[in-house]
C-alpha cells in the first residue's frame, strides 16, 4: 500500500482497536464511538514508555555529567589522556574529588538497562502495531516541498495547527522523532558498548566503527548533546501548544477531559 | 474501560507481585549457581549490577579476546592516578628492588606457595599489548609482561570448589575476580610494561592484568592472593574494595 494513502486512512486504522473495546463498553452507540475515536492519541504503551524514557532522560544526563566531569577532555583516535593532545577541552571544571562518579557511573548503567528493557517494548509494538510506519516516519506526501514549507512556517509564526484534533504528527515531528528513535537512541547503545573493554573483545567492530575507543567517547558527547537539543525544543513545543492539555493526553491517552462511557 | 480498585485487581496485583519477587530470588539462585551473580547485587543499584555482570559472563563465555594493537600503537604517556604506597613495608621491599618480596598464594588450593620475584619471572611469560581504560574516560595503550594467573593457579592446584580470586595489595584497595577471569589466557601478574620492570607507581613488583575489565580492578603491589568459594566474609561481602566506596565490582561495563 501506498504510504501516503496509509496516513490519509491513518485516523480510521489508528483507533478500531479502541473503538471495539469501547463500543463493547457503551453498548455500541455510534456518537459516543466517533468521541472516543478523535480523541485517543497517544496507545498504553507510547504513554508508558515515553515517560519512562523521560525519567531515564534525567538520570542518564546526571549521571553522565557525574561520569564526564572526571575528564571533561575529548580525544579522536583509540586513546587519549592528560598530556596527549586533545579534540576539545570542555570548559567544564575537571571534578575528582566529590564522591559523585562512582553513584554516577552505578545509576548511568542501570538506567541504561531500564531504557534497553523500555526501548524494545517500545520498538515491538511499534512494529506490531504499525506505530512507526503510520505516526514516525515521514510519509511522501509530508516530504513535498509546499508540506515542509507550511509546516515551518506555522512553526515560525507560532500559529497552532489547524488540525490540531487530528492525531497526526506533522513532517517536522515525524523527522525528529524519526531522528531521535532511529537514530540518536540506538547510536548512544552502540557508542555506549564501543567504551566497554568487555563488550569489544565480543565484539571488536563496535569500537574500530567508529575510529577507536576515545572517538566514540567523543562522538557518545556528541550525541548526548544532540538528544538534549531535541528534549529542549520537544518541552518547549509541547508548552507553546498548551502543556497540561498534552500532558494529560501523553498520561491518560486523551486530549480533552473524557465523557462518560454510558 | 474502569479505573476503579475492585479487590480483584488488588488479588491479582497482589499475586503478580508476589510472584515476580519470588521469581527474581529463584533467578537470583540459579544465576549464582552458574556464577552469573556479582557480589555487589544488592542495594538500590544491584539489580543493574546483576544485569552487567550476568549478561556480559554469557556473553564473554568463550574466553572473548581483548583487543590487542602492534607495537606501533603504544602510547607516549602512561600516567597514573594513585602513587605507590609510602610506608613500609611496601618502601623497605622497593629499596631493596624487591629482592625480600614474596607472593603468597593459598585459600582453596593443594599447595600453598609462595614465589620471590625471580621466580615469577623464570616462569613462562606471555607480553600483550592492550589498552588500560580508566573509569574517569582516559586511556592508554601499553605492552605488559607476566606470567599469565592461570598457570599460577595451575601450580599450586586450585580446588574444584573455587568461585573466586582474592587480590590483597601493600595498600588497602583489595579486588576480587571470578575463577573465569582468572583462568582467561590474557589475565598476567604482570611485571614489566613496555619492556622494563613496571615502575613502583605502575604497581611493582607485581599487577594484575586483565584487559577486559576497566583500570581499577588491575590491581597494583599484589602481595598475596587468595581464592576462595565465598565473598561474603572478606570486607562488607561486596567482593572489593571498590563498591565499598561507589564502584561496581565488575568493571567490564
Amino acid at each position: 500500500m501506498d504510504m501516503a494513502e496509509s496516513n490519509l486512512l491513518q485516523p480510521e486504522i489508528t483507533q478500531s482497536a479502541v473503538t471495539v473495546a469501547s463500543s463493547v463498553q457503551s453498548g455500541g452507540g455510534a456518537l459516543e464511538e466517533r468521541t472516543d475515536r478523535s480523541s485517543l492519541r497517544h496507545s498504553f504503551v507510547v504513554r508508558i514508555t515515553h515517560w519512562i524514557h523521560a525519567v531515564c532522560f534525567i538520570a542518564f544526563v546526571l549521571s553522565g555529567l557525574a561520569i564526564l566531569l572526571a575528564y571533561p577532555r575529548l580525544h579522536w583516535g583509540e586513546t587519549g589522556t592528560l598530556g596527549a593532545p586533545a579534540l576539545v577541552d570542555l570548559p567544564l571544571p575537571m571534578v575528582l574529588d566529590l564522591g559523585i562518579r562512582g553513584p554516577g557511573r552505578y545509576l548511568h548503567f542501570l538506567t541504561a538497562w531500564v531504557a534497553l528493557f523500555s526501548g524494545l517494548l517500545y520498538a515491538v509494538s511499534g512494529l506490531y502495531t504499525n506505530h512507526f510506519r503510520r505516526d514516525l516516519l515521514p510519509a511522501r506526501s509530508d516530504l513535498r516541498w509546499q508540506t515542509i514549507r507550511n509546516v515551518v512556517s506555522h512553526h515560525v509564526h507560532l500559529r497552532r495547527s489547524m488540525r490540531d484534533d487530528v492525531h497526526r504528527y506533522n513532517v517536522l515531528q515525524r523527522v525528529s522523532y524519526s531522528v531521535v528513535v532511529f537514530g540518536l537512541f540506538p547510536f548512544m547503545f552502540l557508542t555506549g558498548f564501543a567504551m566497554s573493554p568487555s563488550i569489544t573483545s565480543v565484539f571488536p567492530v563496535f569500537a574500530t566503527m567508529f575510529g577507536g575507543h576515545q572517538s566514540a567517547r567523543t562522538l557518545h558527547f556528541v550525541a548526548a548533546n544532540l538528544l538534549i537539543l531535541f528534549v529542549m525544543v520537544h518541552v518547549a513545543m509541547v508548552s507553546l501548544s498548551g502543556f497540561g492539555r498534552r500532558c494529560r493526553a501523553m498520561i491518560t491517552g486523551y486530549s480533552a477531559a473524557r465523557k462518560k462511557c454510558s | 474501560m474502569s479505573d476503579k480498585i475492585t479487590r480483584r485487581r488488588i488479588l491479582t496485583t497482589g499475586f503478580a507481585a508476589a510472584t515476580g519477587i519470588a521469581g527474581l530470588e529463584v533467578a537470583a539462585k540459579i544465576a549464582d549457581h552458574y556464577g552469573l551473580l556479582a557480589p555487589d547485587h544488592q542495594g538500590p543499584f544491584g539489580a543493574g549490577e546483576a544485569l552487567t555482570y550476568g549478561a556480559q559472563r554469557l556473553l564473554t563465555a568463550r574466553h572473548s579476546m581483548a583487543r590487542e594493537f602492534s607495537r606501533s600503537e603504544i602510547s607516549a604517556l602512561s600516567p597514573v592516578n594513585h602513587a605507590a604506597p609510602d610506608y613500609d613495608p611496601y618502601q623497605r621491599l622497593a629499596f631493596d628492588n624487591f629482592r625480600d618480596f614474596r607472593l603468597y598464594v593459598d585459600g582453596l588450593v593443594a599447595r600453598p606457595m609462595s614465589f620471590s620475584l625471580a621466580d615469577l619471572k623464570g616462569l613462562p611469560s606471555r607480553t600483550n599489548i592492550t589498552e588500560l581504560n580508566c573509569e574517569e574516560g582516559w586511556s592508554y595503550i601499553a605492552a605488559w609482561s607476566g606470567v599469565p594467573l592461570s598457570l599460577v593457579l595451575n601450580l599450586v592446584g586450585v580446588n574444584a570448589k573455587a568461585k573466586w580470586v582474592v587480590f590483597y595489595p601493600f595498600n588497602d584497595f583489595w579486588n576480587s575476580i571470578d575463577i573465569s577471569e582468572a583462568l582467561h589466557p590474557q589475565t598476567l601478574l604482570a611485571h614489566a610494561m613496555n619492556g622494563e620492570d613496571l615502575s613502583p607507581d605502575h604497581g611493582a613488583p607485581i599487577r594484575l592484568r586483565i584487559p577486559r575489565q576497566l583500570g581499577y580492578k588491575n590491581t597494583k603491589y599484589i602481595a598475596r592472593i587468595s581464592v576462595t568459594d565465598s565473598l561474603k566474609n572478606i570486607g562488607d561481602g561486596t567482593g572489593s574494595a571498590s563498591p565499598e566506596i561507589g564502584y561496581s565490582w565488575y568493571a567490564g561495563i
